[in-house]
């Protein structure tokens, strides 16, 4: 359930994100082998539903809340801080750092946390990678207002006064290492920004911390992914490998895992209006590098209150 | 789910209402309450909207409130108008020794839910309960101590005059 940051497909090295090239199109197929893996990878976005905010349904996400609050009161005891920070009204920009794998437990904790507090009839989107959406049995989850990251669905959703949740990091970020849990690495996005700038939308920085000792991240897998050309077939440049629970060694995640019962906390900062902060025509990587150094700082305060991994 | 908290305050029973119905007393005693907001222009009485939240477990839960009974000065509920389907109400007694009785009560839930809702509701009785006693408890103190400021208060008028 690895939702990612405003992305239309997994990228040449592997993340995602707003401002990139949509994923490489068509590579020449020198081989029978690379023709089928193109078909098939041709199939499989076209099974991608388009995003459509249309299938948000507030009263599906509201009987699903009590389920909800249960897994992530009792097994994740989660906490989320500061959602006073975001507007009460207009469109929102939510950019979180994302963690724990496939399973992201931090957004089901969040989606809770922001469905209760402002009510299910908020209008509140979630961006997810395409082949998230594309699973079959993960369907309901556009009825949560998860619509599949595209530049244009961001527009979108912002466009119409909703709050949009996206996660720069990615694919990238969510499957880094776990001793590399306590930092903030979007790899590079700044899409999101010259979003925010475009449409004079505020940006609210939301930090999580747990997420990656839901298991033990090994690697993201990119050399493993290159050798098992994965790239050229699924166009998959990471084949992240980790110890989670029942599988024992995971490779890929694709099946997911159950999450370790990892205390779960969120910390919404406050509200950045991009151009009263840094001026009438701000730069990109200034914002960019002071959104990461607040969301680091933030991170580490919150790692400093945790004594023990996953019991918090 | 239905839970229910109460207390005796040694105090008048007009003394208690003017606690419980202001709106901007609530976190003032209210356990686990994070928002009490006046929503709309009508601060007090009957069709009087707050929006409330409670922390309870992981999420602050609650909604768009209104007053659905307003019986000056032995009840008052509410029930939701958005938000997690609940009921609540104070219910105010004189006692014959010139104390309050005090009940608060409060029947939540999501229609719809089905077993995970039950279950949802029975998990999360303990801190709504919870919640309810200490409720109960900090509004006795609140008043009882004002109670006894108020009373050294005019002995010490008294003893200037």
């Amino acid at each position: 359930m690895a939702l990612t940051g405003v992305a239309s497909a997994p990228s040449r090295n592997g993340r995602v994100g707003l401002g990139q090239d949509e994923a490489a199109q068509e590579r020449p197929c020198g081989s029978l082998i690379a023709r089928i893996a193109s078909e098939f990878a041709d199939r499989l976005q076209r099974r991608i539903p388009r995003g459509d905010l249309d299938e948000r349904d507030p009263d599906f996400i509201r009987e699903r809340l009590p389920l909800v609050w249960l897994v992530a009161s009792i097994w994740f005891r989660g906490e989320v801080r500061g959602l006073g920070n975001i507007p009460d009204r207009g469109p929102v920009l939510l950019v979180g750092n994302h963690s724990g794998g496939n399973m992201t437990p931090d957004t089901i904790l969040f989606t809770l946390a922001f469905s209760t507090f402002f009510g299910v009839e908020r209008r509140f989107y979630q961006l997810a990678h395409n082949l998230v959406l594309a699973m079959p049995t993960l369907g309901y989850l556009r009825k949560f207002g998860t619509v599949a990251a595209s530049p244009s669905n961001a527009r979108e959703a912002l466009e119409t006064g909703a709050v949009l949740l996206i996660y720069p990091g990615g694919d990238y970020e969510v499957h880094r290492p776990s001793w590399l849990r306590n930092r903030i690495d979007f790899g590079g996005h700044k899409g999101f920004i010259r979003l925010a700038l475009e449409l004079g939308v505020p940006i609210v920085p939301v930090v999580a911390i747990g997420g990656q000792e839901t298991a033990l991240f090994v690697t993201r897998g990119e050399r493993l992914a290159r050798l098992l050309w994965l790239d050229r077939v699924l166009r998959l440049k990471a084949l992240p490998i980790s110890l989670a629970v029942p599988w024992g060694l995971n490779v890929g995640d694709m099946l997911g895992h159950i999450p370790l019962p990892a205390k779960l906390t969120i910390e919404t900062l406050p509200a950045i209006d991009l151009r009263a902060e840094f001026g009438p025509d701000p730069n990109v990587d200034e914002i960019y590098d002071h959104l990461i150094r607040l969301m680091q700082e933030t991170l580490d305060a919150l790692a400093s209150e945790r004594r023990l991994p996953v019991l918090g | 789910m239905r839970v229910s908290a109460n207390a005796k305050v040694a105090a008048p029973i007009d003394q208690v209402w003017s606690f419980v119905s202001d709106p901007e007393r609530v976190l003032s005693f209210m356990s686990g309450v994070t928002r009490w907001e006046v929503e709309g222009a009508r601060r007090t009485g009957l069709g009087a909207r707050y929006r409330v939240l409670f922390r309870i477990g992981a999420a602050e839960i609650g909604g768009l409130i209104e007053v659905v009974e307003w019986e000056k000065p032995t009840e008052l509920a509410w029930t939701s108008v958005l938000g997690v389907d609940q009921r609540g109400r104070w219910r105010l007694r004189q006692l014959s020794d010139g104390g309050t009785r005090v009940e608060l009560r409060m029947g939540y839930g999501v229609a719809g839910s089905g077993p995970w809702g039950w279950l949802a509701e029975r998990a999360a009785a303990p801190i709504v309960s919870g919640h309810l006693g200490r409720t109960a408890r900090q509004l006795k103190r609140m008043i009882e101590h004002e109670q006894v400021r108020a009373h050294a208060a005019a002995r010490r008028a008294a003893r200037a005059a």
